[in-house]
């Protein structure tokens, strides 16, 4: 889960790293401000909102309301602006870069940081990054940041103020099960301070059991996922116009692309997981009864799922939720005669191979 | 003669009393596996299907188990598998979904140090027909054979265990990875174990979108691995940012797509096929 900035610099607050004064404002009646100038930043998970005009500075009040107005109206990468953060303008000497991730390859967290910050860190050259990689088992230390911070070549007066963020940082990485946590840039001012110019934070939401502070931020879901999301359901909404069903992540992602290279665009990915549960099939209908679609492809290799249960929620749903476009079944596996013959006994010829359920909803979508 | 778990693999089930636990250690002992033992804090003395049931795993050690499924809740995990190692456990698999990868990064990095194994979590364990089933598989997709399968994904990993079984061919052992962005065995440890499995003859290794472990086990193949290996790439069609179910199944900067998966692979000489069903005639190509 992605946090917005202003919500990863109250957790920098609770972990005392330094951040500039600042304020977060909501609505309209939010924008005030007693020492200008000021910086107004758009509060959206993308990045390039400077670009995209959502970062302004303003020298008064009138310009403050004016300016504040104008970001709030703004949408940035198709998300709406939903609120603004007010901070001290900066007198910066020197923009730096660190960050602490999961590396996937290693299974370990690795610290990036650059004397180079302000930029994407993809765009540093790797001549300029010093990376460390953190044993989960021994865990930081203090000589972690003293290497850091020697190999990063910073003065005794930056490297004393670096080492001390760095092992902030990590315990918040630590504490809030973060996959991210990023400052950049990580800001030199003209009277030597270092500060957090900008603050990213991305929190692993399978975490958020023991974070009860933190709630799913809403903004990152289309309407579809949201729906589905509530009703308890992995969906991922594509574009395209074919609804599809399926069980497993691995089998619902062969679906989709099984459909793609057949020239059909699918509109979501739709896992039932390891569920046996007539209601849980019906409710994967009920969820795309709400979307535009030409057909639905309904791909299962019964294990857990048992392809009779599957086939009982279909009939229920042809009932219940009244679904008017072209329904292909492919049921194989778990109790799949039996499925199969209850869907008969409905009007519905299900497939037991996948390619031939593929192909047939390319036929009757046509 | 199979990798990780065979005739002499003795189960221990934590978490045995659970809806999960219970189930599947009637399914793995229907499959013909020894579950020796389960824990569940505060129910010992009883006893599920005949598996005795005790309170803590050092109790449980009565019954020589060395190897453990997993199936606490998440918040639990990390605490299990501590136990389970501290106990003198060689092999864990962990079925649970969702747990915080940070734990499962502090499991991996102390079982390297104090040489466990551990598979999962978030997958469907490990299946040598027919001597011995850790994990969740369906029991009636396998067939005895040469074929070693690799897998992250779980239902996915079925449908082509079920090909490769329907084709005339089998299964030496499946293992399931896990969806998860950390797991505890990778494709490069399995195909380690396949190398020196005289059981094994050729590698299907079913991949999937998200991190980089499908090209690091390229360039395993590439430089290291001496049987023949055929895949399937699964999520060409994903978008980038998006978890696809799997935890760790996202394009994430670039990294982990699909054709950069193929591409690997192809370039280490293996066999990539566009649908899951071409998986077994390719097989056979390289088998022949």
């Amino acid at each position: 889960m992605n946090l917005y900035e202003y919500q990863a610099k109250e957790l920098f607050r609770k972990y005392g790293i330094s951040i500039p004064i600042g304020k977060h404002a909501a609505t309209d009646a939010d924008l005030q401000w007693d020492r200008f100038p000021v910086v107004v930043k758009a509060q959206v998970l993308t990045g390039g909102r400077g670009k995209a005009g959502g970062i302004k500075f303003a020298n008064n009040t009138s310009e403050l309301q004016e300016k504040g107005k104008e970001i709030l109206s703004m949408s940035i990468k198709g998300l709406k602006v939903r609120s603004l953060l007010l901070e001290e303008k900066l007198d910066i000497a020197k923009e730096y870069y660190v960050s602490i991730t999961l590396d996937r390859s290693t299974k370990m967290p690795v610290i990036i940081a650059s004397t180079s910050g302000g930029m994407e860190i993809e765009d540093v050259p790797d001549s300029k990054i010093v990376k460390y990689w953190i044993d989960p088992t021994i865990g930081y230390s203090s000589f972690v940041g003293r290497e850091v911070a020697f190999r990063l070549g910073l003065t005794p007066e930056e490297s004393k103020q670096f080492q001390d963020i760095l092992g902030k940082i990590f315990a918040l990485y630590e504490g809030y099960d973060c996959e991210l946590v990023e400052i950049n840039p990580l800001t030199v001012l003209k009277d030597g301070r270092i500060i957090a110019g900008d603050a990213k934070i991305v929190v692993d939401s399978d975490s958020l059991f023991r974070h009860k502070d933190l709630s799913e931020n809403p903004a990152e879901r289309t309407d579809l996922e949201e729906l589905a999301f509530k009703k308890g359901y992995a969906l991922v909404e594509l574009g395209g116009d074919i609804g599809v069903i399926a069980n497993g992540a691995g089998l619902t992602m062969a679906t989709l692309d099984g459909l793609t290279l057949k020239g059909l665009k699918p509109k979501n990915f739709l896992d039932l997981g390891g569920s046996d549960d007539v209601e849980k099939v019906v409710g994967a209908f009920q969820i795309l009864k709400e979307a535009k679609i030409r057909g639905i492809l309904i791909n299962i290799f019964g294990g857990v799922t048992h392809c009779d249960t599957v086939a009982n929620g279909i009939t229920e749903a042809k009932k219940r939720v009244g679904i008017d476009v072209p329904i292909v079944v492919r049921l194989s596996g778990v109790n799949e005669d039996l499925g199969r013959k209850i869907l008969k006994e409905n009007g519905i010829d299900a497939y037991s191979d996948m390619m031939d359920a593929i192909e047939e909803t390319v036929q009757v979508v046509k | 003669m199979s990798i990780l778990v065979n005739e002499d693999t003795r189960i221990l089930v934590q978490g045995i009393t659970g809806h999960q636990g219970s189930f599947n250690a009637i399914q793995m002992q229907k499959f013909g596996s020894k579950v020796v033992a389960g824990t569940s804090p505060g129910k010992g003395g009883t006893d599920i299907s005949g598996i005795k049931v005790y309170n803590t795993v050092r109790d449980a050690m009565n019954e020589e188990p060395n190897a453990t499924f997993i199936s606490v809740a998440a918040p639990y995990v990390l605490d299990a598998a501590k136990e389970a190692m501290y106990s003198g456990i060689d092999l864990i698999y962990i079925l649970t979904e969702k747990v915080p990868y940070q734990d499962t990064m502090k499991i991996v990095s102390l079982a390297n140090k104090l040489g466990k194994k551990v598979v999962g979590p978030n997958g469907p364990g490990v299946t040598s027909p027919f001597t011995c089933k850790l994990g969740i598989m369906p029991n009636q997709i396998f067939k005895r054979g040469k074929v070693g399968v690799i897998s992250r994904s779980g239902t996915l990993t079925y449908e082509i265990v079920n090909q490769i079984t329907t084709n005339g061919l089998g299964e030496s052992t499946v293992v399931g990875l896990g969806g998860d962005p950390v797991t505890g065995m990778n494709y490069i440890d399995a195909l380690e174990e396949f190398k020196h499995d005289e059981q094994t003859e050729a590698v299907a290794m079913v991949g999937e979108i998200g991190g980089t472990a499908e090209e690091e086990a390229a360039e395993y193949i590439r430089n290291k691995f001496n049987k023949p290996v055929v895949s399937y790439i699964t999520g060409r069609s994903a978008p980038p940012g998006k978890r696809m179910g799997h935890a760790g199944a996202i394009i994430s900067r670039g990294k982990g797509t699909a054709e950069s998966k193929v591409k690997a692979l192809e370039e280490a000489g293996v066999k990539v096929a566009s649908y899951p069903y071409e998986i077994p005639s390719l097989l056979k190509e390289v088998l022949k």
